[in-house]
């Protein structure tokens, strides 16, 4: 049994539930057992990070000193999401690099009766420690149903490769790494040229021209390659590319519909699961038709959670005149 | 301490240099020479006195009337690093008769007044400087230097264009050269040319002239297919051995006529001469023009060495020259001077995953375009894509390929720029494709360099100035579709741009060669962190190393080139030449010298000594050291458990008291700083 | 955090910069190559490209750069940090200037500051940031007119992912959590 301090990040209890489902649904055969760090909190994403430098740490370091604290055994840190595994990983980073900046970073952890020693615990992506902790031979050894003829994007994004203070990884561009987990789970795997490319990040939110156009791109480029899925690493990069696809096809007129799943689900289906089991049909764009291609069924999505008719946002909608949008004039 | 012992009997002159403001500007000058007159009387010290430039004649003549009137038995002279003048003032010693080594140079320009600000410390540091000279050369000796002699023969290391011309200009002087180069035919890159900048001559039509003149002359040994495997000796005698490599065929019997290589079965991918874009056969001749013209057989593919049948080559041969057991030769030769002349590999341009090379097939690098040029490479000179038929319709030519950039090479690669000029030019001229150069600054320093960059421009070459950031196959657009697009800013816009074309050509960077660390380690260099052999003095010396009788000329000093590398083959001749006329020279007499007593045959000194200059002597089991290899570097005497080894002019004696003086000050001083 | 003041006047802002970034942004070592404008996944969102950006700090155009949407507009991709042929942590240097520009009040980017000022306010009263909450509220605000193309995907995102409209529970240590950021405010602001 390998054990590890887990670090889930808030996307997974929200928007990437099928990854957090499929993660724990993977780590089983492989003998991996993730602990939850007892009360983490957010990781402050790209958000709070570039607004503030001590602050943003000390969020940051609460989690590494909580990390610390409860580590018991293992002083290995897995992040499943790239933006939460390159922040944790950058303070410390920065914390064992810069002294002074560390012992500023621990002056205001004090105040909440916490401290973190850098450099004490290593920081590492569920990719990273699947390929080169586990390693691709026990991965295959866990494959009952090779995933032969389907068809998949290695899509990586940015924060996974780069800056990789760790030296982790092949390229900061090109890495290979992703490629051969996929191969080894018997899929095709598309040498992709964009696989680190940009998925539009946070500028769904604050550029949406500038996201539609870093979305189409990927989006484009896979179809054109003659994918049936996109496998991502970053609850981000899921979101960006499943979520907006629609938005970003009203956008450009374009008819794309290329589903975009997290890799351990796609690892889930290899090592046998159920689909239903690896959050299968949370996806905007359905990956049935591309899993019935290599003979596995996923079954009717289930029905609604909860009932639409509360919803705060397509209220006001209906009251507000939208005369002079962007939709309107294309 | 045996400094007290001998302090009466030596007469010590100090003398304090302001070197302008050199010194004087940082260190109180006047106050460290009276401190010294009137401090380190004790120690010997019976004249002190400062002056403006000491180096100047009338600082020498100084020196030599104190000799003289205060009968001098040392000098302390407290100037710049004894790099620059230990000679001056040990020869200005000499001229009033008092041996070269009873003379000590101490720095206070480059260990103090250029490195501190505070001028109390500084002076307070030049004393304690000065107080451990003193101490220390009442313990030195008088020593006579050594005197060897010099064989008229010399080695040059590497046949591309530094390498033939120091080898012809030795030559036709009228003393023998031993050219070697690796490969089976001399000319190195130059040969691989089609056209050489600013001038656009053809680069064979300057080159086989001088290569032929090295394969006919008199003078001239050439061992093609060859490399030094060992180096012993010293300057002027120095034995060297080499590998001549099987080339499986037998020189006396070959002419050259180039039936075996037309008749050989075998097509082999040409990765040397050809930069993996053309074919060769197994029996070959690098190019038409290879000197010499006899061909080699390459072991490794060809089919007889393989199956055991084929000897197609052996069954043509008119002459019966092919000879399939020939095996390796080593040869030894003694010679007195050796020139290295290794040249240069390419950056790997696969290492920079955002340019493609390596997965985007029209992404060719600068070697591959000078192939493709030229008139004698595998598509006759027509610039085509990687098709082999395509011809483009648009160029990018990106500049500062893994140069100047801290992930790969820091270094500026220098001929880069013009090379891509000469790329702009070629494409111009044969396809009339558009072509992109993109910069971060053209540098066109040399003699009608910047000419040619205008007549570029003139000829509608598109400059863009900005590092390109990516190549890219990933269409955005349908203009983009089967393109490659190259992604810069525009900085002089300030506006990212993405231009498709169909070629892309990276002036990739200059290298060291691979294993230049273990060729230096073989004759004895030292290489800069980057790989570069390292010269004597950047300015003054740029040739000669820090080993005497080793030379180095071309790019394996530094990028540089043709003319540079010509100019420098040429000068390190001349040293050469300089060297072998003075039939004898006088070594250094600062040597290490083992006491047998003392030696307890333990050998970790033999290793150790970076110039092969100890050996070890089974019968009495004591190391001795070969006085004229050792250049008294100190490596040995450090490393000695037994404390066996004493360095000339680094006794521990000598050492030691230096440290007391530098000490003594530091008590002492304080005071007389308070008083 | 290391810096190059060439001036002894006051502090320019590229010393500002630099002292205010972790580690060793090299920042002051910029050879105004492009290669990260040319990387840039948003430049053509920007008002200038990063290297413009990093030629204004040096003639110390304050307002200029300050009030750029530049460092707003960044991704955070990390394209130009790997590339830089100086070695110039770039992203964290954005990163440094937003902040800077939030602090004195000088940023024009309405749209990406409210977002980020949106998101901090969710995490620094609940510990965990809420994106239903964070994309609604400001969707609301700046694209008003997105929502009628949004619908499908809100709707989605609450039947096919279960999200949860309502924001998340406080993590235990809220009190704990609001300490320490105090702290750190005090120490930044020293």
């Amino acid at each position: 049994m390998s054990e590890y301090i887990f670090y889930p990040g808030c996307s997974i209890e929200s928007s990437a539930k099928a990854y957090y489902e499929s993660t724990m649904a993977i780590c089983k055969p492989l003998g991996i057992a993730l602990k939850e760090i007892d009360d983490w909190n957010c990781c402050g994403a790209t958000e709070y990070l570039s607004l503030n430098l001590t602050p943003a740490y000390a969020l940051i370091g609460r989690n590494l000193a909580l990390a610390e604290k409860q580590a018991n055994g293992s002083q290995t840190v897995v992040a499943p999401c790239s933006a939460c595994y390159l922040n944790l990983a950058k303070a410390d980073h920065y914390m064992y690099e810069d002294k002074a900046f560390g012992e500023k970073i621990n002056e205001a952890l004090s105040a909440g009766g916490l401290h973190y020693t850098p450099g004490k615990l290593a920081v590492r992506h569920l990719l990273d420690v699947l390929v080169n902790e586990i390693g691709l031979d026990k991965i295959r050894a866990q494959v009952s149903k090779p995933l032969a003829g389907l068809r998949v994007v290695p899509y990586l994004g940015c924060m996974l490769p780069r800056p990789d203070y760790g030296e982790r990884y092949s390229d900061s561009e090109h890495p290979l790494e992703f490629d051969e987990l996929l191969q080894a789970l018997g899929a095709e795997v598309i040498d992709f040229p964009l696989k680190t490319a940009c998925c539009g990040g946070h500028m769904t939110q604050i550029g949406p021209d500038t996201a539609f156009e870093l979305i189409r791109r990927l989006i484009a480029a896979a179809s054109e390659s003659g994918a049936d899925v996109i496998a991502t690493v970053c609850p981000m990069c899921q979101m960006n590319l499943d979520a907006f696809q629609g938005q970003m096809n009203g956008y450009f007129h374009t008819h794309y519909k290329m589903p975009v799943l997290f890799f351990t689900q796609l690892m889930g289906i290899a090592f046998g699961e159920k689909p239903e089991k690896l959050g299968f049909g949370q996806e905007f764009v359905s990956a049935r038709q591309a899993l019935k291609r290599i003979g596995v069924e996923v079954p009717e999505a289930a029905p609604a959670a909860k009932k639409p008719a509360g919803l705060p946002m397509p209220s006001p909608l209906q009251k507000k005149p939208i005369g002079t949008t962007e939709e309107a004039s294309q | 301490m045996s400094a007290e012992e001998k302090k009466p009997q030596e007469r010590v002159g100090v003398y304090v240099c302001h070197c302008g403001t050199n010194i004087a500007g940082v260190v109180n000058v006047e106050d460290v020479s009276t401190w010294a007159g009137e401090k380190l009387k004790d120690q010997g010290v019976v004249v002190s006195r400062d002056y403006k430039f000491m180096c100047s004649s009338l600082g020498q003549e100084l020196i030599q009337n104190d000799i003289k009137e205060f009968g001098l038995t040392r000098v302390v002279v407290a100037a710049c690093s004894p790099h620059l003048h230990e000679q001056t003032f040990r020869t200005a010693c000499k001229g009033a008769d008092l041996n070269p080594y009873l003379c000590e140079l101490v720095s206070i320009r480059e260990q103090v007044s250029w490195v501190h600000t505070d001028k109390d410390a500084a002076t307070e540091k030049s004393k304690a400087i000065i107080s451990g000279g003193v101490s220390r050369v009442v313990h030195h000796e008088p020593l006579e230097p050594l005197y060897v002699s010099i064989h008229p023969a010399t080695l040059i290391v590497g046949g591309g264009i530094a390498g033939i011309q120091a080898a012809l200009e030795i030559a036709d002087a009228g003393y023998p050269v031993y050219l070697v180069e690796r490969e089976p035919s001399i000319g190195g890159h130059m040969a691989q040319f089609d056209k050489t900048f600013p001038t656009l001559d053809c680069s064979a039509c300057i080159l086989t002239p001088k290569m032929v003149q090295v394969g006919n002359h008199p003078n001239i040994t050439l061992l093609t297919y060859s490399e030094v495997e060992k180096v012993d000796g010293f300057v002027g005698n120095f034995v060297v051995s080499i590998r001549k490599r099987a080339r499986s065929v037998n020189e006396a019997d070959c002419t050259g006529c180039g039936i075996c290589w037309e008749k050989c079965p075998k097509k082999v991918i040409d990765d040397k001469f050809e930069v993996g874009i053309g074919y060769r056969k197994a029996v070959y001749t690098p190019f038409p023009q290879a000197v010499p013209k006899y061909p080699v057989i390459d072991r490794e593919n060809c089919i007889y060495y393989e199956k055991g049948t084929c000897k197609a080559c052996e069954k043509f041969c008119p002459t019966g020259a092919i000879n399939f057991a020939q095996e390796d030769e080593i040869m030894n030769v003694e010679v007195g001077n050796i020139i290295l002349a290794t040249g240069w590999d390419l950056f790997d341009a696969r290492r920079i995953p955002n340019y493609g090379y390596g997965r985007l097939p029209n992404v060719f690098t600068s070697m591959e375009f000078e192939r493709l040029s030229n008139a004698a490479g595998p598509t006759g000179g027509q610039i085509v894509l990687r098709d082999g038929k395509t011809v483009p319709k648009s160029v990018a030519i990106i500049h500062c390929v893994g140069s100047r950039d801290k992930n790969y090479n820091n270094y500026c690669s220098s001929i880069c720029c013009m090379q891509s000029l000469k790329f702009a030019h070629l494409v111009h001229e044969r396809t009339g494709a558009t072509v992109y150069n993109c910069y971060i600054d053209i540098r066109t320093p040399a003699k009608a360099y910047d000419e040619f960059y205008q007549r570029l421009i003139e000829e509608g070459t598109l400059f863009i100035r900005g590092k390109v950031a990516e190549v890219t196959d990933a269409a955005l657009s349908p203009a983009e579709e089967g393109k490659l697009v190259i992604q810069v800013e525009d900085t002089l816009i300030g506006k990212q741009r993405r231009i498709p074309v169909d070629m892309v050509v990276l002036s990739a960077a200059l290298e060291p060669r691979a294993d230049s660390k273990e060729v230096a380690k073989r004759f004895g260099i030292s290489c800069s962190a980057d790989g570069w052999f390292i010269e004597k003095h950047p300015k003054l010396d740029p040739v000669a190393t820090m080993t005497e009788g080793i030379y180095i000329a071309g790019v394996v000093q530094g990028p540089k080139d043709i003319p540079a590398s010509v100019v420098q083959g040429a000068a390190a001749a001349a040293r050469v030449l300089g060297k072998i006329q003075q039939k004898e020279i006088a070594l250094e007499p600062v040597r290490a010298t083992v006491n047998e007593e003392q030696c307890s045959g333990c050998r970790i000194c033999n290793d150790l000594c970076p110039f092969s200059a100890i050996l070890f002597h089974e019968d009495k089991m004591v190391s001795e050291i070969n006085p004229a290899l050792c250049q008294g570097c100190g490596t040995c005497v450090a490393a000695c458990p037994a404390g066996a080894i004493s360095g000339t002019g680094f006794s521990n004696e000598q050492i030691l008291s230096q440290i007391d003086g530098l000490l003594f000050l530091n008590i002492k001083s304080k005071e007389a700083v308070k008083a | 955090m290391t810096s190059n003041p060439t001036t002894s006047g006051p502090p320019s802002l590229l010393h500002e910069v630099a002292m205010r970034t972790p580690g060793n942004s090299h920042v002051e070592m910029c050879i105004q190559c492009g290669t990260c404008g040319g990387s840039c996944p948003s430049a053509s969102a920007m008002d200038h490209t990063p290297r413009a950006l990093f030629a204004m700090l040096r003639a110390n155009m304050r307002d200029n750069v300050l009030s750029s949407n530049t460092p707003w507009m960044c991704v955070s991709c990390y394209f130009c940090t790997v590339r830089c042929p100086q070695d110039i942590h770039i992203t964290d240097v954005m990163y440094t200037i937003k902040n800077i520009s939030l602090e004195t009040k000088a940023y024009q980017a309405k749209t990406a500051s409210d977002f980020s000022k949106t998101f901090i306010r969710w995490v620094e009263n609940y510990g965990r940031s809420f994106e239903v909450g964070l994309a609604g509220l400001h969707t609301l605000k700046h694209f008003a007119g997105r929502l009628l193309a949004m619908a499908p995907m809100a709707i989605g995102m609450i039947t096919k992912k279960g999200m949860s409209i309502t924001p998340p529970k406080r993590i235990q240590g809220m009190d704990q959590l609001k300490k320490i950021l105090k702290r750190a405010k005090e120490l930044e602001a020293a």
